[in-house]
């Protein structure tokens, strides 16, 4: 088994037809993911090698039976987008738009707060539950069916540490990137509490970063609700305060979100740390035994 | 993006939020005459982005223009804790009855904008949430309903302002929070958010930050993005739409990714090195990219070695590779350079390195290796 995306997953991608959209699309599709619809606004009717195109998500569902949807459209255009999935009642939005403005993603997620509706992104590359499906922009190569899941605000990152875990023989149940900027969808504590619920998933890798406090309460939530066990790692410690690392989210403010203190928290919550990719995956393997 | 002082004052007054007249200067001579202007008293103040200008003596009094010449002429080009001055605020002088404080931030944890006020102002709030929590009024906005004036009264009442300062403070409260959606701001602190004399509220200091993901809506603090960028490779890259943070080590670093490259220089530091910058020159690190990439590593002579670190995902090693060999070709660098392919096409990318790549470039095995070959490097380059 897996979470957020699996053998049940019917995909319709929003911006199917932009050129990153449709490249994406037919390599989630290559590697057995359902795709049932695109959508480009004044397109219906075309089809992208077979995947039929459809004006507005709504129609989408309704002529597919669509249950998750993936945004690749610019950032100028994805607020919307995310609106207009979340309105034709997709149950999973996993947005990639890198570039969405801060303000808004609060009111976004204010409006999310109110239904059961899941949102995965923006800026993120997706999840991959290997062996079954793929929503997103990761490089499938990396993965190895397994009992690990990982969850991690940064894309290469996470591929880095899934091929360290990977070369040890251990796979991984489904990988998640819950993105790089300040307000998300889901946290690490939404994706945590579908782990602890997965049957199939013998341990959990967090990868955080600077900045922001998800990583110290996804801390105080492992200690208090979780069975499986959870390695953690956390980019940044050689990162000065004020200054944006590449993500919009990666950023120390004043005294609060830096690596050393994330670190901290968490050994003090009991959960393990690595210092480095490599040295995660040794604590993976060693847990595990 | 961090505005300075008078660009905040300057936008604080398109929506009606008092602030004192004033004049920007970048010499003595236009000090003096921004000094005749306005009249009377005067104060001179640094424009740099770091706090404790005052104690550092960057904001001085003047009583006459041919005061405001010489504090100008005093405290252009003063070094305050690494900042050098190269322009001045001069504003009209104020009669302080009280000091208080007024923020609105965006609030990452509660993901809604949070709302401070507080009657202790004029000195570190961090400190006045610390040992008077009470003195700190502190009330979360829902971004679908925005600030009604409700919220203002509460929180007025309860930072305890003076009665007839309330009235004012209001108003300062609800036009600062019109200016963080309007600028799309994620921070506007007022601190300190004057009582005067006269009693009238006015802001006389103004911090501002404003959400880069949203400039592409406010062309005209986009703008802006030129004056606040000091550093000259940080000016470089961001003209060549390279992400980049210099530091200031002598190990140059890039990588494909943000967290690949935040973790590369975690890993340069654990090697006993010291990371020169921050470079992640994006996904599709094409020939191009790695070109551009280098180009604004190399014009850092601090720059002892450089460790490039690449996981091949969608982008392929061997692209990468034939890339580096075409920048290294065209920028003929000599500096030693390890490089670490891992992921798609990583043999291949590997094998075009060792074949055909001048002798200052080497290949390691891992992300471990590389950087500590990478900080020998640079040890032995100094």
């Amino acid at each position: 088994m897996s979470i957020l995306v699996g053998k049940d997953t019917k995909l319709v991608v929003q911006g199917v037809t932009g050129r990153e959209g449709q490249f994406h699309t037919l390599r989630n599709k290559a590697y057995g993911t359902n795709v049932v619809a695109g959508v480009t606004p004044g397109k219906a009717g075309q089809d992208v090698e077979g995947i039929p195109v459809f004006n507005t998500v709504r129609d989408a569902v309704e002529a597919t039976g669509a249950n998750t949807s993936m945004i690749f459209v610019p950032p100028r255009f994805a607020t919307d987008a995310i609106y207009e999935s979340l309105d034709a009642g997709i149950d999973l939005t996993i947005a990639i738009t890198e570039g969405i403005p801060a303000h808004d993603m609060m009111r976004v997620y204010t409006h999310l707060q109110r239904s059961d509706q899941r949102l995965l992104g923006p800026n993120c590359p997706g999840a991959i539950s290997p062996g079954e499906a793929t929503v997103g922009i990761m490089p499938t190569d990396v993965f190895t069916p397994g009992r690990v899941g990982i969850i991690s605000r940064s894309g290469t990152l996470t591929y880095q540490i899934s091929k360290e875990i990977g070369d040890l023989g251990i796979g991984q149940s489904t990988v998640v990137g819950i993105g790089g900027d300040p307000i998300v969808g889901s946290s690490f504590i939404d994706v945590l509490t579908m782990f602890e619920a997965d049957p199939d998933t013998d341990l959990v890798v967090m990868v955080g970063e600077i900045g922001g406090d998800e990583e110290e309460r996804a801390g105080e939530f492992i200690a208090a609700n979780m069975k499986t066990p959870v390695v953690g790692y956390i980019a940044g410690f050689q990162a000065p305060p004020g200054k944006q690392m590449g993500h919009a989210g990666a950023i120390i403010t004043g005294s609060s979100g830096t690596a050393q203190g994330k670190k901290d928290a968490l050994e003090a919550l009991g959960v393990r740390v690595g210092t480095n990719p490599t040295e995660v995956a040794e604590i993976v393997a060693d847990t595990l035994k | 993006m961090d505005l300075f002082e008078y660009q905040g004052k300057q936008l604080f007054a398109k929506y009606g939020l008092a602030v004192p007249s004033g004049e920007v200067a970048d010499t003595p001579e236009q000090a003096k005459a921004a000094a005749e202007a306005i009249g009377g008293t005067v104060v001179v103040k640094a424009q740099v982005q770091v706090g404790g200008r005052g104690k550092a003596g960057g904001i001085k009094l003047a009583k006459d223009p041919d005061e405001a010449y010489a504090e100008a002429d005093n405290i252009l080009g003063m070094d305050i804790k690494g900042h050098v001055v190269k322009r001045l605020w001069i504003e009209a002088a104020s009669d302080i009855k009280k000091e208080y404080y007024a923020s609105v931030t965006f609030d990452r944890s509660a993901k809604k904008p949070l709302v401070m006020l507080s009657a202790m102002g004029g000195m570190d709030i961090e400190a006045v949430a610390e040992e008077h929590p009470e003195a700190l009024a502190r009330l979360h906005v829902d971004p679908l309903v925005g600030f009604q004036p409700h919220h203002g009264r509460w929180l007025v009442y309860h930072a305890g302002i003076d009665e007839p300062a309330q009235k004012g403070v209001l108003d300062a409260l609800t036009k600062a929070y019109e200016a963080f959606i309007g600028l799309e701001a994620t921070l506007i602190e007022i601190n300190p958010l004057i009582w005067t004399a006269d009693d009238r509220v006015v802001a006389l200091d103004a911090k501002v930050s404003i959400d880069n993901n949203a400039l592409y809506r406010h062309p005209d603090l986009a703008e802006l993005q030129e004056s606040v960028t000091d550093d000259e490779q940080e000016r470089m890259a961001h003209e060549r739409g390279v992400t980049y943070v210099k530091l200031d080590g002598d190990v140059g670093i890039m990588g494909n990714g943000a967290g690949i490259v935040m973790s590369s220089l975690d890993v340069v530091a654990l090697a006993g090195g010291k990371p020169a910058n921050f470079l992640d020159a994006g996904g599709g690190s094409n020939a191009e990219a790695v070109a551009t990439a280098l180009e604004v590593l190399l014009s850092d002579p601090k720059v002892k070695s450089l460790m490039i670190n690449i996981f091949g995902g969608i982008t392929r090693c061997d692209e990468v590779a034939e890339g580096l060999l075409a920048a290294l070709d065209k920028l003929g660098a000599t500096l030693p350079i390890v490089v670490r392919l891992d992921g798609t096409a990583a043999e291949a990318g590997r094998a075009i390195i060792a074949e055909r790549a001048p002798a200052n470039v080497v290949v390691e095995p891992t992300m471990l290796s590389a950087a500590q070959r990478a900080v020998e490097l640079a040890k032995e380059a100094s």
